[in-house]
């Protein structure tokens, strides 16, 4: 695996793992009780793609999934600024939710079209779960779709999907947080 | 909203009431019922059905009391019971009997 496939792949890990950190954020105060629930849910099956395309490059490296994910330094992640702004309003959530599936549904379909059979079949795997993830995005894209605020929402988030490289300065707001008690250990702690 | 799920295990089984869920309407309903009954491989079927189409009976007038005519529930426990201690005391009757001859 060159370095221009791990790049590509931790591009879509850092997505992946920062989206499903603001969408977790969501836990305990969706605006409804069931959406509560799904939405969790998705932010958790984020977090776990995050994970299998990260092992899949620390093998390449020699390293373990979890350096990957919480050792760098803000400004080594390649996730785009879309995913990592906190958003408390949900129909700005939910506009980042529907352009984000959107965007990953073809990402995704690229992917599955590697020459790597351990990506492309990862791919796959992934591609799977966010079926369910479009299913739910579209739901909330339908009811709200000509509601002003989430037209508005829709088009100032749309550029942010390809800016990458440089970072909103709330990618190192929330890498403290998410990696507060990591770095808090002792050096040497084993877990 | 509340509808009311159904969920049928495997395939030839009978579709058992799983819960419910909240929803603004049946395209939210489909999903939250996916998301929490249907998802993880344990259903091959869900039934959703807005509650207000389930008609509810909850009183049953036995009204020329002939539950004779039930295939179901006839108590035999009672006199199997009576049957029983006939017997014991049959038993126990002829026991004296014979002690005493």
């Amino acid at each position: 695996m060159n370095e221009k496939v791990q790049n590509t792949l931790l591009e879509i890990a850092d997505d992946e793992l920062i989206l499903g950190w603001r969408d977790s954020e969501w836990t305990g105060i969706a605006p409804l009780l069931e959406e509560d629930v799904a939405f969790s849910s998705i932010a958790q099956n984020e977090i776990g793609h995050a994970r299998a395309l990260y092992e899949l490059v620390a093998r390449e490296r020699g390293i373990t999934a979890d350096e990957l994910a919480f050792d760098r330094t803000p400004d080594e992640y390649r996730c785009a600024q879309l995913v990592e702004l906190r958003l408390l309003d949900w129909e700005k959530t939910i506009a980042r939710h529907y352009l984000y599936e959107e965007a990953d549904a073809r990402r995704l379909e690229q992917l599955k079209t590697s020459d790597n059979a351990e990506i492309a079949g990862l791919a796959a795997k992934i591609d799977r779960e966010e079926a369910y993830h479009r299913m739910h995005a579209q739901m909330w894209h339908d009811r709200l779709h000509d509601e002003p605020r989430y037209v508005q929402a829709l088009s100032e988030l749309r550029p942010l999907l390809d800016k990458r490289g440089a970072h909103t300065p709330e990618l190192p707001e929330l890498w403290g947080e998410m990696t507060i008690v990591r770095r808090s250990q002792p050096a040497g702690t084993k877990w | 909203m509340i509808y009311e799920v159904f969920r049928q295990e495997r395939k030839g089984q009978p579709l058992q009431h799983a819960g419910s869920v909240e929803a603004a309407d049946d395209h939210f309903a489909d999903v939250y019922a996916r998301e929490q009954y249907g998802r993880r491989g344990e259903s091959s079927a869900l039934w959703i059905v807005p509650r207000s189409a389930v008609l509810e009976i909850h009183e049953f007038v036995d009204e020329l009391n002939r539950n004779y005519h039930r295939v179901d529930g006839y108590p035999l426990k009672e006199k199997l019971k009576e049957a029983r201690d006939r017997a014991v005391s049959a038993k126990s009757a002829s026991a004296l009997s014979a002690g005493e001859g």
